[in-house]
């Protein structure tokens, strides 16, 4: 009999503490994983290999990750990346001979305000040019540490509504909690109904139901997690949220837990943003030290919480929330079959509350506030503010606290976009908007916005970034079901023959139907959205892609390039 | 039943269990409902492969994941679009992979390819993918052959070692998601553990050696029980049949990137060639041997699909000349045998089979070109690809029957239904 010594959940702390040490796993590193958790060697590589940040082979003394995200693509991804390959000697996805310097891309990185953006040892460099990358490489060469030589994220709070603003005012540590000593579990649930609060990360289910619901679930053992996997490209508002008021995160959390009976609390913190895990920890250790977190916490009935940091390891599906669950069971970040809610079975089976940053914020806000005053602001539907961050073509990118209702062309106006052409809502997952739609109001009435807001104008190629969208979920998916594994990838293969002019107007009513195949019929969230936006697209700029299907008819030649199909013999012969 | 509740399938009222597997209240009810990746020993189910896929209150799922609830209303196959949902999920699996049914132990035996049979699968609507994967023969027992697996997950769950190790594990994402083999777990399997492992693969991906011819053909599983074994398989669509007037109907066929395979089956009419003679008369084709076409022809029969450049002029040439195009066998609807080389960069294939062969000698050793000779093409291309096709008969090859009780409907409008053994072909 082997001896197990270490529980499951501890399995990507496990891995990333051996990585830490030398940049990757070796055989041996496995085999030792495999029997501290008492499990096979496959099903060590098998989590280690979902993640894209775990490297089984050295990733250099230094690992660069620069974000290859479409708003970076157009802020000049390519010639920083150049620059990156000249000065390290590493071409991308490699390591250079000398074993420096590893350089990677990876999905957006939550920067979208300032690229392009790459992280050195997970320490962010933002608005990255080809002489920046010259001089960062330069020291790192020197043997400066990247921490000493890294950016300070700008948080470019760009726009609060005044005194209207319900999230983005001054924060008084503890406002919140301190309304706990009038209220029970059940009143802080009412007041959050009341108020009408829906999760912000993009779903916009009723927070107080799901409160209700856990509350309702009886255990001994009951879990709130805070995901903090901000993962949607364009989208970096938990980003600010985390660094500027990290506290009232975690009280909305300490009003979750309150409200639901759960004691022990999880940030799932992406790991592009471990650069705020001191920081969140540091706010944690002076809520235990002012009696905020910890036992016998002060209340009209007191409880007993806690919070610490889970660590995710670069995989966007883990922001669906069943995916999350299981990452933080040291799994492979795939979402669970919806037999249960994680409000039923969640963590270790255990009813778990999941909300985002944003929502826990909120509720925090509601608390200190009140629910008449969110009532106030927004619409009847979407009551409050929401957290917008814009970035792409306009001058003011950033992080924009609106108004729930407020019309497409007035948020336009305030981040001065520089002539619009395509706002893609939401992020890759979301909603393609044309100018046709400027009148269209931002709330649950109308159009809904989880936090990306990326403008593009009119310079840019649509294809271009639907590309980009595709190739995103093409490698971002878990995998595990059909349409969204195979789907996107033979979607994929469509976009580039549009891109080589090879299409009919058949292959657009085939990418509709095959985009509603995979739409229909995914298994989690991540599939279902994942064609949204090239379907849009086709839908709302017919002018683009007019031009670019061949109309005639011809049965002769359906899509054939005989020229670049015998390139390569052609090639092969001369040589 | 302890707690028995009322669901709706198909418009109809039946009592289940409250719980129990949507799938399986189904298949209780006497519907039929396709699966793949559904195996009953495993719970929670896997959801994998979406084969299963009806629609409950409005939306599609799952039935495999999904737990009947009182007053569930489902829609397994009064929605004809629900059939073709299915059918795209397994279509899907086929473009991901690389399947060469003629080529794999498994066949006749495979869930994958009894699936296609039984959703009467003609083609791909999907162009296939041909991705590069390997045949991993570092085993002890088995081979893993990952050009044929379809990640149902089956295998990670089901096959443990005695002390409850797993032996199997899904490893990377996306789209490079695969299923990875300890082998040192899988040596610790026993020589029955791993032919049950081979078992369970729906696939031919896991095969162990020396086991896995181990039933004839004829005696496979799809030889003697597919869902319409008896029956005739359902076709979604009837044909548009070209008017007949009473004349003498005209047909040309061509074998491009193909082995004649097709044709031969052609001539296994037998003696019904008698009948057929009566009915059409031949043009360009190689049963006749005239080589140009001499008039405009009704229907074109094309085996094969394009590897070169002659390839795709001689297609051209169909299309103008014929009014309805037939993709006949595997090859033509999507490469077939001659695309295995899809998946390896045709200067390595042109290298090793000129260059770098056994039997090529040095100095002498050329990429064989000439003005004369037609150009490769960089992969082997399904004539849909290359010019529009009006239908498909699949097979390798299609059964004399199924051709040309096709053609006889399309030129004449005779009635169209195929038999279970015409359509299955392996």
């Amino acid at each position: 009999m082997q001896t197990i010594s270490l529980a499951r959940p501890q399995l990507l702390n496990a891995i990333w503490a051996m990585h830490d040490v030398k940049g990757f796993l070796d055989d041996n590193d496995i085999a030792q994983l495999s029997t501290l958790f008492g499990v096979s060697a496959v099903e060590i590589e098998g989590v280690v290999s979902f993640y894209h940040f775990f490297h089984r082979k050295p990733s250099g003394k230094h690992t660069i990750y620069l974000n290859n995200s479409i708003v970076s693509e157009f802020s000049g991804y390519e010639e920083v990346k150049r620059a990156f390959e000249k000065e390290t000697g590493a071409t991308i996805g490699k390591v250079d001979p000398t074993g420096t310097f590893g350089f990677y891309e990876t999905s957006c990185i939550g920067l979208s305000d300032q690229e392009p953006a790459a992280l050195v040892d997970f320490c962010p460099m933002t608005e990255l040019t080809p002489q920046k990358v010259k001089t960062i490489v330069s020291k790192l060469k020197t043997g400066s540490t990247p921490l000493s030589i890294c950016d300070e994220p700008k948080n470019n709070i760009r726009y609060t509504p005044g005194e209207r603003a319900f999230i983005l005012k001054d924060y008084v540590p503890g406002a919140a909690l301190q309304k706990l000593k009038d209220l029970e579990p059940m009143e802080v649930i009412q007041q959050i109904k009341d108020a009408g609060l829906m999760g912000m990360g993009g779903a916009f289910f009723p927070t107080g139901i799901k409160w209700e619901g856990c509350r309702k679930n009886a255990s001994n053992r009951k879990f709130v997690v805070c995901n903090a996997d901000e993962g949607e490209p364009g989208t970096f508002k938990d980003r600010v949220l985390l660094n500027t008021m990290p506290g009232l995160v975690i009280e909305g959390m300490a009003l979750g837990a309150y409200s639901v009976g759960a004691s022990e609390g999880i940030i799932y913190l992406r790991a592009e943003y471990r650069w705020l895990k001191e920081k969140i920890e540091q706010t944690l250790e002076d809520f235990r030290e002012k009696g905020w977190l910890g036992d016998h916490i002060k209340a009209k009935q007191p409880f007993s919480f806690d919070i610490r940091v889970q660590l995710g390891a670069g995989a966007y599906v883990c922001g669906e929330e069943t995916a999350l669950l299981n990452s933080l069971e040291g799994k492979r970040g795939e979402p669970r079959t919806r037999r249960y809610f994680p409000i039923e079975r969640g963590y270790l089976s255990k009813p778990t509350l999941v909300n985002n940053v944003e929502t826990f914020a909120t509720a925090a806000r509601i608390l200190e506030s009140g629910p008449a005053r969110m009532r106030e602001l927004g619409t009847k539907d979407s009551p409050g503010t929401k957290l917008i961050s814009i970035s792409g073509d306009c001058a003011k990118p950033g992080i924009y606290e609106i108004e729930w209702g407020m019309h497409l062309s007035e948020l336009l106006t305030l981040c001065e976009a520089n002539d619009p052409y395509y706002v893609q809502v939401s992020g890759p997952s979301g909603t393609a908007v044309s100018m046709k739609e400027r009148n269209r109001r931002l709330c649950k009435e109308d159009l809904l916005c989880g936090g990306s807001f990326m403008v593009f104008n009119k310079s840019r190629d649509l294809l271009q970034i639907l590309l980009n969208f595709n190739n995103f979920f093409k490698h971002e998916s878990c995998g595990i079901c059909t349409p969204c594994r195979a789907g996107n990838f033979i979607l994929n293969r469509k976009l580039e023959k549009l891109e080589l002019g090879l299409c009919s107007l058949r292959d657009l009513v085939e990418i509709e139907d095959w985009g509603a195949t995979i739409k229909q019929n995914s298994r989690c969230g991540l599939g279902q959205m994942s064609p949204n936006s090239i379907i849009d697209a086709i839908h709302k700029f017919p002018e683009y892609f007019d031009c670019r299907v061949d109309k005639s008819g011809s049965r002769l030649s359906h899509g054939f390039d005989m020229e670049r199909a015998v390139r390569e013999y052609e090639e092969a012969v001369e040589a | 039943m302890s707690h028995p509740i009322t669901i709706t399938i198909d418009g109809k009222e039946v009592q289940v269990e409250d719980g129990t597997l949507l799938i399986n209240a189904i298949r209780e009810a006497g519907v039929d409902v396709p699966s793949l990746c559904y195996y009953e020993h495993i719970d929670p189910p896997l959801g994998t492969c979406r084969v299963c896929t009806v629609e409950v209150n409005g939306r599609h799922q799952a039935s495999c994941t999904t737990l009947a609830r009182n007053g569930m209303s489902v829609v397994v196959h009064d929605d004809p679009t629900l059939h073709d949902t299915r059918k795209a999920m397994v279509e899907m699996l086929f473009a991901e992979g690389n399947h060469f049914c003629p080529a794999c132990e498994k066949s006749g035996d495979c869930d994958l390819q009894g699936m296609g049979y039984d959703l009467g699968v003609q083609m791909s609507r999907f162009p296939h993918l041909f991705v590069d994967r390997i045949i991993d023969y570092n085993p002890k027992r088995m081979v893993i052959e990952h050009n044929r697996c379809i990640r149902c997950r089956r295998c990670v769950d089901e096959v443990l070692t005695d002390d409850g190790k797993r032996v199997f594990s899904f490893a990377h994402r996306g789209n490079d998601t695969e299923v990875a083999i300890d082998y040192d777990q899988e040596a610790k399997l026993t020589e029955e553990q791993a032919v049950r492992a081979m078992h369970i693969c729906p696939t031919g991906s896991i095969l162990v050696r020396g086991k896995s011819l181990a039933r004839p053909f004829g005696e496979r599983k799809y030889d003697i029980d597919g869902a319409h074994a008896g029956g005739n398989v359902p076709m979604e669509k009837m044909f548009a049949p070209k008017v007949g007037n009473g004349e003498k109907k005209v047909i040309a066929t061509v074998s491009l990137a193909g082995c004649f395979g097709c044709h031969m089956s052609m001539l296994d009419l037998d003696m019904g060639i008698l009948d057929l003679v009566d009915l059409v008369e031949f043009n360009k084709s190689p049963l006749t041997d005239i080589k140009e076409f001499t008039k405009r022809v009704d229907i074109g029969l094309i085996e094969g699909g394009c590897c070169n450049s002659e390839n795709v002029h001689v297609l051209r040439e169909f299309r103008r000349k014929c009014d309805i195009l037939v993709s006949v066998g595997e090859c033509s609807i999507w490469g077939g045998l001659p695309a295995m080389r899809n998946m390896v960069p045709l200067r390595e294939c042109l290298e090793e089979a000129y260059l770098h062969s056994f039997t090529s000698e040095n100095e002498a050793a050329i990429i064989p070109h000439h003005e004369d000779i037609p150009k490769i093409l960089d992969k082997v291309y399904a004539c849909s690809e290359v010019v529009d096709i009006d239908y498909y008969i699949p097979g390798c090859p299609p059964s004399a029957n199924h051709i040309w009780k096709m053609v006889k409907n399309i030129l004449f409008g005779a009635e169209y239904s195929v038999v279970y053994p015409e359509f299955k072909y392996d």
